[in-house]
């Protein structure tokens, strides 16, 4: 038996290889980038597996969805809040059903490491009526794949595999299994099925709700939902939390303990244990998503239901072991003496060199005239510009919101309206928002920040960068004379500053793009 | 047996190599092991950690609780104080002495160094000075290793194995200049136990091995130093005065 040194979500990417997967989609984000980049990385030798990047997680969705409907295995991968891009195709995938196996790998970030909230995935599964899995190590992240992919070509449905921060990002070794071969293609001529008119759509959505008693009765067979009965203190632990709930338990232990992984939640077991007990913790890393549901809207009559909503766990953040260790009312565990000392705060920053600082110093210049100037931002390494020493923007909240929130502030009134946004980001989220404005003649400034790359999840490749990018400007129906091109380095700071003030004073959508390309990219090419 | 280690250190400073090599030594003595690490926002400059846990039986948590790490391994001084909160009451912490200044509110270095070098169980290197000397700025991760190799259980071919794997895709240069720091900082780091062992001051002690050549370091003089100098703060000074590098043969020198 081979065992390999993987990440959880490596893990996730072999097993999806062995599992048979023709192709796999996504978009670059933390926690779930690498599941992607293992796969390219390993399969591009062989070439056996589609593995490019797409434009979003939407698309990256879709064109999974045309994989399965031809036959063939697909994977599509994305962090939390890629799944609300993606959520339309996602949402409307469990109405079709599959063909070949379609499995969604969703990386949801417990704490906000790298994210601007902690929503929990587990919801989509739930809403959109489909099976769950979620490892709890990266052997059964491994594992699941296989059991996942053929899931879902048993049951025709979409089926997620859902990773946390903490496990998508830590390494064991794993067992390996011999690999599956490729399905043949072999598309799915049920027109009516995939054809959502409303009255196929009524069908199929009966066919969704219909299938739900199978999916119940697989979760509540699964070897993965493990019920043991001992004292009348139970726990119900989803995912790695069992890992921590392990951690701290004695040999000779008297709780029992329901460990889920598999979803919907096996209600049968769950019964079993709420009979048998007197008071009851629940540890997910995540929301209170199945603390709300065993405890419902008034209470479990007989059982005191403890977890996030009633403060053993903290209502926020990631679990960790001492948290757990505390919920089951253990005392903590000594530590060396050691001086509580004030510490420095080390922030991440802006690469030494990057162009992006260069931009920001110009833009910080030419908007000096007004008073308290609002910078529309978005999400990649040019957020960490609204950190000391540029603080040079003033929100982040979706991918490609910074040009749609800019053109709402216009149109409130508000001067100068600017945006700010990498040329990746821009693909992903920031064409549509741009092609409105223009064809609105709304005044606002949106700056292109063209770095020629995906950077802050490790430089992948960025769909409009250059040329392309330019001709997507053009093409939303920009006055030539607005759309403007600087190089930010810190010998054009006051051509650049100049060119800014000039857009700044134009009644009407302006672009202006300032393209160097990111010191991260040149150093691996170099390398 | 199980083993919790805290690797610290600025993003881009190499933690992840040196989890490479004890998640393979890990691997090779048949050990269980989990190792967490930081990717993404905090890489740009950041603290960034990783917890690596190792051991004969099933390792549960990803993360170390608080109380359980036996060992905190920094390739920064001032990341230790960030963690070492871990620390059970036996643990020790092997640390650069090397400040890596990216924050206009670093500490003054003595007082960071004063600070560390109170706490009983600590081995500190100048790793900068090791790498420096082995080949390459960039190897102070692998003299951070090997200032820590005695307290891991892994044997010297497993060490040197798997530095090689890790940078055989380079080149053979390579290999063979982070082979030689992980030997230096082994060295250095034996010597400044000894030091410690003879009645030498923390503080003098780091001061004085970073101020010998890193590649004639040998725990056999330490005795010498530790006589010759004493707690005599002028003795130490003339060493220091050297404008070379020092050979560490050389402590009657000065005594």
């Amino acid at each position: 038996m081979k065992r390999e040194i993987l990440l959880g979500d490596e893990a996730i990417g072999l097993g999806a290889i062995h599992s048979g997967m023709s192709g796999i989609y996504g978009y670059p984000g933390t926690p779930a980038t690498e599941i992607f980049e293992y796969v390219e990385r390993t399969t591009k030798k062989a070439g056996n597996v589609h593995a490019f990047w797409s434009t979003n997680e939407k698309v990256a969705y879709e064109e999974a969805l045309g994989m399965s409907w031809a036959g063939k295995r697909a994977l599509v991968c994305m962090k939390h809040v890629g799944l609300n891009v993606a959520a339309d195709a996602f949402m409307n995938s469990a109405i079709t059903g599959t063909n070949g196996g379609l499995v969604l790998a969703v990386a949801d970030d417990p704490g906000m490491h790298s994210s601007q909230n902690e929503q929990d995935s587990r919801y989509f599964a739930q809403f959109a009526l489909i099976p769950c899995f979620e490892p709890r190590n990266q052997q059964e992240a491994y594992d699941m794949m296989f059991e996942a992919f053929d899931l879902s070509e048993e049951l025709a449905l979409p089926v997620m595999v859902r990773m946390v921060t903490r496990n998508a990002h830590s390494r064991a070794a794993v067992a390996t299994r011999t690999p599956r071969a490729q399905n043949e293609l072999h598309p799915d001529k049920e027109i009516k099925k995939w054809t959502l008119l409303p009255s196929n759509a009524r069908v199929q959505y009966k066919h969704l709700t219909e299938k739900q008693p199978e999916l119940l009765r697989r979760a509540e067979d699964s070897p993965h939902n493990e019920l043991h009965l001992a004292g009348r203190s139970g726990v119900l632990v989803c995912g790695l939390a069992d890992n921590y709930l392990r951690e701290n338990l004695a040999p000779g232990h008297d709780l029992s303990i329901l460990s889920i992984r598999q979803y919907p939640l096996p209600s049968g077991k769950v019964r079993e244990l709420v009979e048998h007990v007197d008071d009851l913790l629940v540890l997910e890393d995540g929301y209170p998503l199945i603390e709300n549901m065993v405890r419902g809207l008034f209470g479990l009559e007989g059982v005191r239901v403890k977890g996030r909503m009633t403060g053993e766990i903290p209502r926020t953040g990631e679990l960790n072991p001492d948290i757990v260790r505390s919920a089951l009312g253990l005392p903590p565990l000594v530590t060396a003496h050691v001086p509580e000392t004030e510490l420095a705060n080390r922030p991440p920053a802006l690469c030494k060199g990057c162009p992006h600082t260069d931009s920001f110093r110009a833009l910080n210049e030419a908007l000096n005239t007004f008073e308290s100037p609002q910078v529309f931002s978005d999400i990649g390494c040019y957020t960490l510009a609204a950190l000391p020493p540029l603080e040079a923007v003033h929100s982040c909240v979706a991918m490609g919101a910074s040009i749609g929130m800019a053109a709402g502030a216009a149109h409130a009134g508000y001067t100068p309206a600017v945006a700010a946004i990498g040329d990746s980001t821009f693909a992903h989220g920031g064409i549509t928002p741009l092609l409105s404005a223009v064809q609105q003649h709304v005044n606002l400034n949106v700056l292109v920040l063209d770095n020629g790359t995906v950077g802050m999840t490790g430089t992948q490749r960025s769909m409009s960068t250059g040329q392309t990018l330019d001709q997507i400007i053009l093409g939303t129906g920009i006055e030539e004379e607005h759309f403007r091109i600087i190089e930010p380095t810190p010998r054009n700071h006051d051509a650049n500053v100049e060119v800014m003030r000039e857009e700044l004073a134009f009644d009407g959508p302006s672009v202006i793009v300032a393209r160097r390309e990111c010191i991260e990219a040149l150093k691996h090419q170099a390398s | 047996m199980e083993k919790n280690i805290i690797l610290a250190g600025v993003g881009g400073q190499g933690i992840l190599s040196i989890a490479f090599v004890i998640d393979n030594a890990a691997l090779d003595a048949g050990f269980h092991f989990k190792q967490a690490e930081v990717h993404g926002m905090a890489q740009r400059g950041g603290a960034v950690m990783s917890h690596l846990r190792y051991g004969d039986s099933e390792i549960y948590s990803d993360i170390i609780p608080t109380g359980r790490a036996d060992l905190i391994l920094s390739i920064e001084p001032l990341e230790v104080l960030r963690y070492w909160h871990y620390l059970q009451p036996d643990g020790w912490v092997v640390t650069s002495i090397t400040p890596y200044v990216n924050i206009p509110d670093y500490p003054e270095t003595d007082d960071l160094l004063g600070e560390l070098a109170a706490f009983d169980n600590i081995v500190m290197i100048d790793t900068a000075h090791i790498a420096k000397a082995a080949g390459n700025l960039r190897a102070q991760n692998m003299a951070v290793i090997g200032a820590a190799s005695d307290l891991l259980d892994f044997s010297d071919e497993q060490f040197l194995r798997f530095i090689e794997v890790l940078f055989a895709r380079k080149s053979e240069k390579i290999v063979a200049v982070n082979q030689r720091a992980f030997a230096f900082g082994r060295a250095a780091g034996r010597f400044f136990r000894e030091l410690v062992d003879h009645g030498m001051p923390r503080l003098a002690a780091i001061k004085l091995a970073a101020k010998l050549a890193p590649e004639t370091i040998n725990t056999e003089h330490a005795a010498a130093w530790a006589e010759a100098l004493g707690a005599d703060q002028n003795k130490l000074e003339a060493v220091l005065a050297e404008t070379e590098a020092v050979a560490c043969d050389q402590a009657a020198a000065f005594a």
